[in-house]
């Protein structure tokens, strides 16, 4: 009786069952980059919920439970500054994507001669420098720049707009005109290597079948394409609510902070007013839990596998 | 090849991780400072360094350009994290931002009240900006003297000449402004639209803030505050001052000749001189001071920056005799640097010195500086405040309500409510 037993469990406590083995070899190599991401990713993440319950000016901190967020209910500017992001987020997001899905389909299209030229041309603007844009597109817009003398010469307006300083439906157009323009390629890039996954001879049975090209974008090219579409709401969601270089370079977030995102006010309540950290950390927070909310909220309603 | 790139980059991170530089400790000669353009405050840096090393043959000045936005940005990193060895001895600081970080971090910045510096010799108005509690914390560098700039000859065509815009007040000028309009069709004045510069030049005329003695918000029922941005809606609206987009857009209507003059910090100078074919056609004089309010003068202050030596400074005896005997003790120094860079002292004796009172050809032959820094020595004090740029961007919202049509005193409560609630939290 104890002969057997012990024959029988000896090799499973010698050794590991190859399955096993083959396991933490995997978790071996994940370990290095594992361990990065919560040095460098979670644990500050944790620092900053810390921090978003201090409250102080500068070095002088002190532990302060929910004041932060309860100011933030009452932060006029705060609020202004959330209001703006969905703003942009709700108007340039479905344009942009939308745009970028048309120019893919139209590109996808394989007898269609210098593919590879207005491929490049459409998505060169997401490789320039984000200061560069908003610079451009700042002296652009400007009282006496490019677009309002353009305007003028072809008669549609009488005197100039003051566009970025005249008032916030102006300025905010602008912002979502430059985020248009620098994003659109980026996103149809995703798209078309998407559209590469669709298999041909669909686009032929349905041509068969008699389906007009528009019938075929809706029925074939859209739900096909629907993890990628998936991918891009949240890459752009993700990067609306996180805006920060146009609104700091391109209008200053203003006139009187009607074009501010939340990101530039972070900026603004660390680095330009009198440092308060723990208010920028409580901030920082809201904009990530709207994330990750919405980011969820997506996955549930695009994903159908 | 790929096992010698990898560990050439080990290498280099992990020296990158090693390699703090190595800054001044007692008994050493060394001194490292941060500050930024090249043509200005480095320069006057480097000089200062070669008339400091007639005192101390061993003495060596390491100067590293750091921009102001960078600046700000180590100091509040290094304030947060508590650690101060990044920090350099001596460094530049916006005279706006000086009561914000000496609050926010009251150990980064060394007393000066007892280092042997004489502040006496300062114009009054731009030490106080580094004063907090009485004690001393920056040696006053560059002049923010406000003054009015003009071209003499867009002027003429109208039929005034400088002097009837010096000494005058603001309903005057509006008076001039219009008739200068109606004959050439050039507004006087042009300003950056969003920034309240000209709003805050014209309070510290009248010696008002934002804030009182106590540093609290003083901006509900200002009437200086008040009649300050009417006063700016008005200049507006008659098409006297003309507001472009950005700061290349205002020295574009300078140089290009669509405005008649302008009012600023002296410092702007600079930028009208880099049009030479004006070249004698513009004159400097004193701004506009504000009607019906007793403390009101021509003088008054727009930007600048002072020195400050850091709690990381291991010599400070050194630091602070270097300081005291250029800076703050020799008109030799500020002559030297004057006639490149234009860096005008607010150390007045050096107003004294024939250097600054050579006609300056560019300006009809006017003896400019020696009138600058007559200037800097009349400019009003007033409280920045440490929530100072809290309060200008609530002012820019006040400013844009009012223009619109907006009732005065409820944009002002607005403001005032923004700045204490920022106090609050």
């Amino acid at each position: 009786m104890n002969h057997m037993d012990i024959k029988a469990k000896a090799p499973a406590k010698r050794r590991l069952s190859l399955q096993k083995k083959q396991n933490l070899v995997g978790w071996a190599f994940l370990l290095p980059a594992a361990l990065l991401i919560v040095w460098m990713c979670f644990y500050p993440m944790l620092k900053a919920l810390l921090l978003s319950f201090q409250s102080g000016q500068g070095a002088r901190l002190s532990f302060a439970g929910l004041k932060n967020y309860a100011f933030l209910l009452k932060d006029s500017v705060f609020q202004q500054a959330l209001k703006n992001n969905f703003i942009y987020l709700l108007i340039q997001v479905p344009i942009m994507l939308m745009l970028a899905l048309m120019l893919a389909a139209l590109l996808n299209n394989r007898k269609l001669k210098l593919r590879g030229l207005y491929r490049t041309a459409i998505f060169l603007p997401c490789a320039t420098s984000l200061v560069s844009v908003s610079l451009i597109f700042r002296s652009m817009f400007a009282v006496g720049g490019f677009v309002n003398v353009t305007l003028m010469r072809l008669g549609m307006i009488q005197n100039d707009i003051n566009w970025i300083n005249g008032s916030g439906e102006t300025a905010r157009a602008v912002i979502i005109i430059a985020l248009i323009w620098r994003w659109t390629g980026y996103n149809m890039v995703f798209y078309l290597s998407g559209l590469q996954n669709i298999d041909s001879t669909l686009y032929e049975a349905a041509y068969i079948d008699g389906a007009n090209p528009l019938q075929q974008f809706r029925r074939i090219t859209v739900p096909l394409l629907r993890p990628t579409i998936l991918l891009t709401v949240i890459l752009s969601t993700n990067g609306t609510l996180q805006l920060f270089d146009e609104s700091f370079n391109l209008t200053r977030g203003g006139p009187s902070n009607l074009s501010i995102t939340m990101s530039h006010y972070i900026y603004r309540t660390s680095f330009e007013n009198v440092p308060k950290f723990g208010y920028a950390a409580a901030m920082s927070y809201v904009v990530f839990i709207l994330v990750a909310v919405l980011a969820l909220v997506q996955m549930r309603v695009g994903d159908k596998r | 090849m790929k096992k010698l790139v990898a560990v050439l980059l080990v290498l280099v991170m992990a020296l990158s991780l090693t390699s703090v530089p190595a800054f001044a400790e007692a008994g050493s000669h060394k001194l490292t400072v941060w500050c930024w353009d090249p043509a200005f405050n480095i320069y006057a840096m480097q000089e200062a360094a070669k008339f400091y090393k007639e005192v101390d043959p061993a003495f060596e000045l390491e100067v590293i350009e750091t921009p102001w936005n960078d600046l700000q940005t180590k100091l509040t990193t290094a304030g947060m994290a508590g650690d101060y060895s990044t920090l350099p001895d001596i460094f530049l600081c916006q005279d706006n931002a000086f009561q914000k970080n000496v609050m926010a971090f009251p150990d980064m910045f060394t007393d000066l009240t007892a280092s042997g510096i004489d502040f006496t010799q300062f114009g009054a108005a731009k030490t106080a900006y580094s004063v907090i509690d009485g004690k001393n914390y920056g040696v006053p560098f560059d002049n923010g003297a406000v003054i009015q700039a003009v071209r003499t000859d867009i002027l003429e065509q109208a039929g005034y000449t400088v002097a009837d815009l010096t000494d005058i007040d603001w309903n005057r000028y509006i008076e001039i402004g219009e008739d200068v309009l109606a004959k050439t069709g050039k507004p006087m004045l042009s300003s950056t639209a969003g920034e309240p510069d000209m709003v805050m030049i014209m309070l510290q005329s009248a010696g008002a803030s934002l804030f009182d003695a106590e540093g609290k918000p003083a901006i509900a029922g200002n009437d200086v505050v008040k009649k300050a941005i009417e006063l700016y809606a008005t200049l507006v609206q008659k098409g006297i001052l003309v507001e472009v987009t950005g700061w290349d857009g205002y020295i574009g209507t300078l140089v290009n000749g669509t405005v008649a003059g302008t009012i600023n910090g002296c410092w702007i100078m600079a930028s009208i001189q880099t049009a030479k074919d004006q070249a004698g056609k513009w004159a400097v004089t004193n701004m506009p001071k504000l009607p019906d309010v007793e403390s009101a003068t021509n003088y008054s202050n727009n930007g600048g920056s002072s020195w400050a030596v850091s709690a990381n400074c291991k010599d400070t005896a050194l630091a602070f005799d270097f300081l005291a005997k250029t800076y703050a003790g020799s008109v030799a120094f500020y002559e030297d640097i004057l006639p490149s860079s234009g860096a005008l002292a607010t150390y007045l004796p050096a107003g004294q010195s024939d250097v600054y009172a050579a006609p300056q050809e560019f300006f009809g032959g006017d003896t400019v500086f020696a009138k600058i820094t007559e200037f800097a020595g009349k400019i009003p004090s007033n409280y920045t405040g440490a929530y100072y740029y809290e309060a200008r961007d609530a002012i820019t919202v006040a400013i844009t309500a009012i223009m619109a049509g907006g009732d005065a005193d409820a944009a002002l409560s607005e403001a005032q409510s923004t700045v204490e609630f920022a106090q609050g939290v």
